[in-house]
């Protein structure tokens, strides 16, 4: 028997979107249901206050401090080495076994398991450096987690310069560095910025790589220094959903809503600002 | 002095490019430095091998076998369900899906892939588990499949995004061919664009399953922390990467404890450095 391709096609397609809907319905739900439960917990008092009756009721805002603190001291030390080395990769680098290697190292650094990379941070800040769990110590593990991010996306935006930009900028007598500061860079930073800004909200979500490195399990006071502990928010929805019990659900849906929206918020901005230079690219 | 300022520049540039490889190894040599210890009072077969993993008991036994089946049980389990849905997904976004709802489908996938794993774990545990448990009838829903159903949606946008750009990069004529020979658009898709794009969905695949591996907090949120080797899907399992997560806030600096979990850190850097190493390869392999 000959089979009907048409009506083979048809089943084929209808499977196959069937497989689409399985991944995007579920998500839509999750963000939904975050939403819908977390809402009526957010009020202005959840968000500034800190956690009382061991963290059965209060707000959350150590953790949102902490992970602030931890985001930005992240961003301080990724931002410039990232750029840098993206700017080696497309400025300087020739296809060699080097620039290879390169490549390979930032692919096997993106890879590399977020608990692996919080065993890193424990030998090396908090034991090694005797920095001990400070803020310190988490948001250099955090920076190394999100450098290969911040490479791979600032080479692509220091790629797409037309190179003839390079060459005018050349023939008019300057030099390579003087090109790349003044005319690569600032065509270059919108996709900088995406790359930045994805780069900041892995670091917010991110649990493992701060387990033992920063988090404090329960602290109701702002940290002072770097060299303090805090908390961070994805932490301490960890805790509060497995390690704390008769926690109101309530609370612990706010909190997976605060993180959520902070982290899609940073997704969204770098979103639109990468449609907004797709558009309005002048060459 | 512009000359020498510049000169130092560059130097900087050229350091920093070097980052990437300076911080690998330094992650390897500092798990290394603290986990190799272990093998002094465990051989590394005994390690791999031994069924039993009570890291506090006197005197310990660092065997780390019920972790690993754990891990290859949740990993086999998301790799079944996510690498079909998967591709076919890919397929669907990159060949079937009409200009706008590929927009839209494509921002689906991008938000999965930043919703953070400690929120998909939450929401798997007062979600997935009672379903899990209700359905099976079994005594608690914290079980190797619920970890395999969430960890299958967190390998999910890595192996469509891969899988997409891989179809995306298939020659436009091979597609004009054989629409030319009159196939239809599914056996193109089957018979041609798939076979073309083959070591690129198998790196996706592989990526994808690099990220389940790995993966850490979700997992030890919903896999009911067993370390006991599996007999099914359905009982309570525990991972490599949630055993150091959970036990490492309790061992001590320098004890037999803690060595052994940066000895699983080396395991677990020595698998996600094969699988992306490979996967590069094949990405390669076709230009």
């Amino acid at each position: 028997m000959k089979r009907n391709p048409h009506l083979t096609q048809k089943i084929a397609f209808f499977l196959l979107l069937m497989a689409t809907l399985l991944i995007v319905v579920p998500v839509g739900l999750i963000v939904v249901i975050i939403i819908q439960k977390g809402l009526p917990a957010i009020n202005w008092q959840f968000l500034t206050d800190i956690p009382r009756q061991g963290m059965r009721a209060g707000g959350i805002f150590p953790a949102i401090v902490g992970t602030a603190y931890l985001v930005g001291g992240a961003i301080v030390f990724a931002l410039p080495i990232g750029v840098l080395a993206a700017i080696y990769l497309s400025e300087y680098s020739k296809e060699n076994v080097l620039s290879r290697i390169i490549k390979l190292a930032i692919i096997n650094l993106s890879g590399v398991p977020s608990v692996v990379y919080g065993l890193f941070g424990l030998a090396l800040f908090v034991v090694f450096f005797k920095f001990g769990a400070s803020i310190l110590s988490g948001a250099l593990t955090l920076g190394i987690m999100i450098l290969p991010i911040i490479i791979t996306s600032s080479r692509e935006a220091l790629e797409s310069v037309p190179d003839s930009f390079r060459e005018v900028s050349l023939s008019l007598g300057a030099s390579k560095w003087q090109t790349i500061r003044n005319i690569v860079l600032p065509n270059a930073i919108p996709g900088i910025l995406t790359g930045t800004i994805l780069g900041l909200g892995r670091a917010a979500g991110e649990t493992a790589p701060i387990l033992f490195t920063v988090a404090a399990f329960y602290l109701p006071q702002l940290p002072e220094s770097i060299f303090d502990q805090a908390m961070a928010l994805p932490y301490h929805l960890y805790v509060i959903s497995t390690q704390v019990p008769n926690v109101d659900e309530k609370i612990r849906y706010g909190t997976a809503l605060v993180l959520l929206l902070l982290v899609l918020f940073m997704n969204l901005v770098a979103i639109i600002i990468r449609s907004k230079l797709r558009k309005n690219k002048k060459w | 002095m512009r000359k020498i300022k510049e000169l130092i520049i560059e130097k900087l540039i050229l350091l920093c490019g070097l980052a990437a490889i300076f911080f690998v190894v330094l992650i390897f040599l500092f798990l290394l430095k603290e986990g190799l210890a272990v093998f002094k009072m465990v051989s590394p077969s005994d390690f791999m091998f031994g069924k039993s993993w009570y890291p506090i008991s006197e005197p310990p036994k660092l065997g780390i076998l019920p972790l690993i089946m754990g891990s290859l049980v949740v990993t086999f389990g998301a790799a079944v369900i996510s690498i079909p849905i998967g591709v076919g997904c890919a397929v669907y976004i990159a060949e079937i899906a009409p200009g706008k709802i590929k927009e839209v489908l494509k921002a689906g996938i991008e938000l999965l892939a930043a919703i953070p794993s400690v929120v998909l774990g939450f929401i798997g545990m007062v979600t997935l588990v009672p379903l899990v448990k209700n359905v099976w009838h079994l005594p608690t829903g914290l079980t190797a499949l619920s970890g395999s159903i969430m960890l299958a949606f967190m390998a999910m946008p890595t192996i469509v995004s891969i899988a997409e750009d891989a179809l995306y990069s298939v020659p436009k004529n091979y597609k004009e061919g054989a629409f030319a020979l009159g196939a239809t658009h599914w056996q193109t898709i089957w018979r041609v664009l798939l076979p073309a794009a083959s070591s690129g969905i198998l790196a996706a695949v592989m990526l994808g399953i690099g990220r389940v591996i790995g993966e850490t907090m979700a997992v030890m949120m919903i896999t009911g922390n067993a370390a006991v080797i599996p007999q099914s899907i359905l009982v309570p399992v525990r991972t490599l990467t949630a055993t150091v997560a959970a036990e490492m806030g309790e061992a001590v600096v320098g004890s037999e404890h803690y060595f052994a979990l940066f000895a699983i850190g080396i395991v677990l850097f020595i698998i996600s450095f094969i699988i992306n190493v490979t996967a590069d390869l094949f990405l390669h392999r076709k230009q």
